[in-house]
């Protein structure tokens, strides 16, 4: 048992949150958000020259090989500073992916790419849902129809790495294909934390035998999954820190009936229970990334599951009380609690939701 | 960081085991396990006279003492497998309260004299704290101890006096100065339970139990070698013994263990021709608990990591604290739902032995959120530290 991080987790960390202490302040936050992308290239190539763009892309690929405590950390970072930047989509999960199923040629094509900032990845394919696509055999490859819906970040992407259940077959398979790619529409809008996603339309786009990553992709995509869903429990944690912070800190200064309104115990007690919650989470989130990457699918699932029950219940009601005790400016979208709190509310329903969860450690209960 | 316990934690958990299925005697665990109290005189002093056989008597002693001078890591996996094995409780009182009080400010002669005794299970002790106007605001204490010569005369009422009864030691704050403002009068007693002017008096409570006691001091004359420390510190005294606690406090064995039989009564109980436990809505219930548990015993090993760092205690005491308590009252709260109807049947008269426990484990253990500091006053407490508004 030891819960100390060591000197190149610690490094990643603060090097991280040097980046966004300098050069992602709220103020700028709110330009970038109010952009034309939405989100800021200038960040994302300083990303890439910190090196965090290869976070979990193993050493052997040339990458820093963080792993999932590495990647927890990181990720504490980014959810502190709200960036709106494709880091979880494109260096996390589809990098995960594609370090998961990619053959050498493959990886070599896309690995170095992706670590540069060059090129932007992101994996439409989501557990929760129905994979939604039908690849049909076309000559040496196949040609891929459906749909996908809600995918971060997909309408800057270069790659979409997208799943598909083969045709008369239980094979689920994962193809990397160009963005632009003829037969696929793209319909890009805002999320309601103020990232990006898109809804994608595949009409008989011809994806060669070469665009397709490893073989069968049920157990890659899973792993990639569940890697990604740690680092977004480490996200909302970092999140739920920072609005825990501000409502502390603005129950102290905010005075009313002559007295700082966190002298009323109305309050104080609402935030000890904010505080309890928040140290929950953040124990849920050492869980999950203790566990994602464990060889039982089992172990994972069960981890990961009660890490998102309980950090998605922490971002509510830190979430909501968040704002409650900030009164009226916690309604405003001049101050960061919103933005924290929307962020937390998007985090409920993203890699399942509360319920979802919920409902699979339920069923799991019987049948152990 | 790694969550598990490391390869000399993973064999000192096995040596605990190993001993406890060796040496726990069945009828006492079998006792435990079906909230059968009528012994627990026996088996409370019995358990830890096997224990102390073993060097095992003081789990959070140090060595020069008599302890095992174990970990913080080691206390928290021998309590833990403790309960999950139904072993019975070790007193707190004398090994969690008064020792550490004497071992920190008492004199030679008290650590020489009682601490061996307790050690050994030969002394039973229990505590005098709460007086009828003085529960939360403990220090607003009435009862008053009286200088005569070498001994101090000790008049006034204790209340929530837990398993007195069968005590042969009481230790007691008094007032000793009743002009001094509110914390600075107080002494710390050590009291002979069998001294003339003691009366117990046993307090009934909602379960049908006798745990709990009123103890009268009538002239009760006590010699001033029993102060421990300096005459009107004992507040000082008392903060320290309540600062102690923090391998047990959250009691994640116990909630474990109550969590396993919550889940087998859910799979025998049956709803629709099927078990409980396969009912959607009862299954999330139990799950969410289940992960309620997971995420403080996590929190648990955090504080216990911390305080081997030797890093400030925070707010976590108290955070363990509540959150134990409400745990383990909510799984009491599901075994009396899978029960239904059934839970009614009080005195013994239901088809199975569950079914009176499971309604007095319930009503017994609303005390959780109440003694050792009421959860509210927890709450006051993290307030405090994280919000830094007084002084």
């Amino acid at each position: 048992m030891d819960f100390l991080f060591n000197d190149e987790q610690q490094m990643l960390l603060e090097t991280t949150r040097r980046l966004i202490a300098k050069d992602y302040t709220f103020a700028h936050r709110m330009k970038v958000r109010d952009g034309s992308e939405g989100w800021s290239r200038d960040t994302w190539a300083q990303l890439a020259d910190l090196g965090l763009l290869a976070l979990t892309i193993p050493e052997d690929d040339g990458g820093i090989g963080a792993g999932p405590i590495g990647a927890m950390l990181v990720s504490n970072a980014i959810g502190e500073g709200l960036l709106l930047e494709p880091f979880h989509a494109s260096a996390i999960v589809a990098t995960q992916a594609i370090v998961q199923l990619a053959s050498d040629e493959q990886r070599a094509q896309w690995l170095p790419a992706l670590a540069s900032g060059e090129t932007l990845a992101v994996l439409a394919h989501d557990a929760g849902k129905n994979i939604g696509v039908i690849a049909t055999p076309d000559g040496n490859g196949w040609k891929l129809s459906g749909e996908k819906r809600a995918v971060y970040h997909a309408d800057a992407a270069d790659l979409l790495l997208v799943s598909a259940n083969l045709k008369d077959s239980d094979e689920v398979a994962l193809f990397a294909l160009p963005a632009d790619a003829e037969g696929i529409t793209r319909q890009g809008y805002r999320t309601v934390d103020d990232q990006r996603a898109a809804n994608l339309d595949f009409n008989d786009v011809v994806a060669s035998a070469e665009t397709r990553l490893g073989t069968d992709a049920t157990e890659g995509l899973q792993a990639a999954l569940d890697f990604g869903l740690a680092a977004l429990c480490a996200e909302a944690v970092g999140a739920l820190d920072r609005i825990l912070a501000a409502t502390i800190e603005y129950s102290r200064a905010r005075n009313q009936f002559g007295v700082p309104i966190g002298s009323f115990q109305a309050l104080q007690h609402r935030m000890a229970d904010m505080l309890m919650y928040v140290e929950q989470a953040r124990s849920m989130s050492y869980l999950a990334a203790s566990r994602c990457t464990d060889v039982d699918a089992d172990v994972r699932r069960v981890a990961l599951s009660a890490a998102k029950v309980s950090i998605g219940q922490a971002a509510r009601f830190v979430g909501q009380q968040a704002v409650q005790i900030h009164g009226g400016m916690g309604m405003t979208d001049e101050l960061d609690v919103s933005h924290y709190f929307k962020r937390l509310t998007a985090f409920e329903l993203r890699g399942g939701t509360t319920d979802a969860h919920l409902r699979g450690l339920a069923r799991q209960l019987s049948s152990r | 960081m790694d969550l598990d316990f490391n390869a000399e934690e993973n064999a000192f958990r096995d040596e605990v085991r190993a001993f406890l299925k060796a040496h726990l005697p069945s009828e006492i665990s079998t006792r435990i396990g079906r909230g059968d109290d009528s012994q627990v005189a026996q088996d409370i002093p019995r358990w830890q006279s096997i224990l102390h056989k073993k060097g095992w008597g003081a789990p959070a002693w140090p060595k020069e003492f008599g302890g095992t001078g174990w970990t913080t890591t080691q206390q928290y996996i021998f309590e833990t497998e403790c309960a999950l094995v139904d072993a019975p409780i070790q007193l707190p009182f004398g090994l969690k309260m008064v020792a550490p009080v004497m071992m920190r400010y008492g004199s030679a002669e008290q650590q020489a004299r009682f601490l061996p005794r307790i050690l050994a299970g030969e002394d039973w002790w229990c505590q005098g704290y709460s007086e009828p106007g003085s529960g939360s605001d403990l220090a607003s204490l009435k009862t008053r101890a009286v200088r005569d010569g070498d001994d101090y005369i000790v008049n006034g009422q204790k209340v929530w006096n837990t398993l007195g009864q069968f005590a042969d030691w009481i230790f007691c704050l008094v007032r000793t100065d009743p002009s001094a403002k509110a914390q600075k009068g107080i002494s710390f007693l050590l009291i002979d339970m069998k001294s003339p002017g003691v009366k117990v008096q046993p307090t009934r409570l909602l379960d049908g139990s006798y745990e709990v006691n009123e103890i009268w001091f009538d002239n009760v004359r006590v010699p001033a070698a029993n102060r421990i420390g300096e005459e009107n510190e004992g507040w000082t005294y008392a903060k320290f013994l309540l600062g102690h606690e923090r391998t047990n406090i959250a009691g994640i064995g116990g909630s474990k263990r109550e969590l396993r039989r919550l889940k087998e009564l859910a799979a025998a109980h049956e709803i629709d021709g099927k078990p409980l436990l396969e009912d959607s809505m009862f299954a999330a219930r139990i799950a969410q608990v289940e992960i309620d548990l997971t995420a403080l015993e996590i929190t648990n090993l955090r504080v216990i990591f911390d305080a081997e760092q030797n890093k400030a205690p925070g707010p976590q005491a108290s955070m363990l604290k509540i959150r134990g308590t409400e745990i383990r009252q909510r799984i009491a709260e599901l075994q009396v739902e899978v029960l239904g109807a059934d839970a009614l049947a009080f005195d013994g008269h239901g088809d199975s032995d569950d079914v009176p426990r499971a309604m007095a484990d319930y009503l017994n253990l609303r005390k959780l959120s109440i003694f050792g500091g009421s959860n509210e006053i927890q709450r006051n407490i993290i307030a405090q530290m994280i919000l830094r508004l007084r002084g």
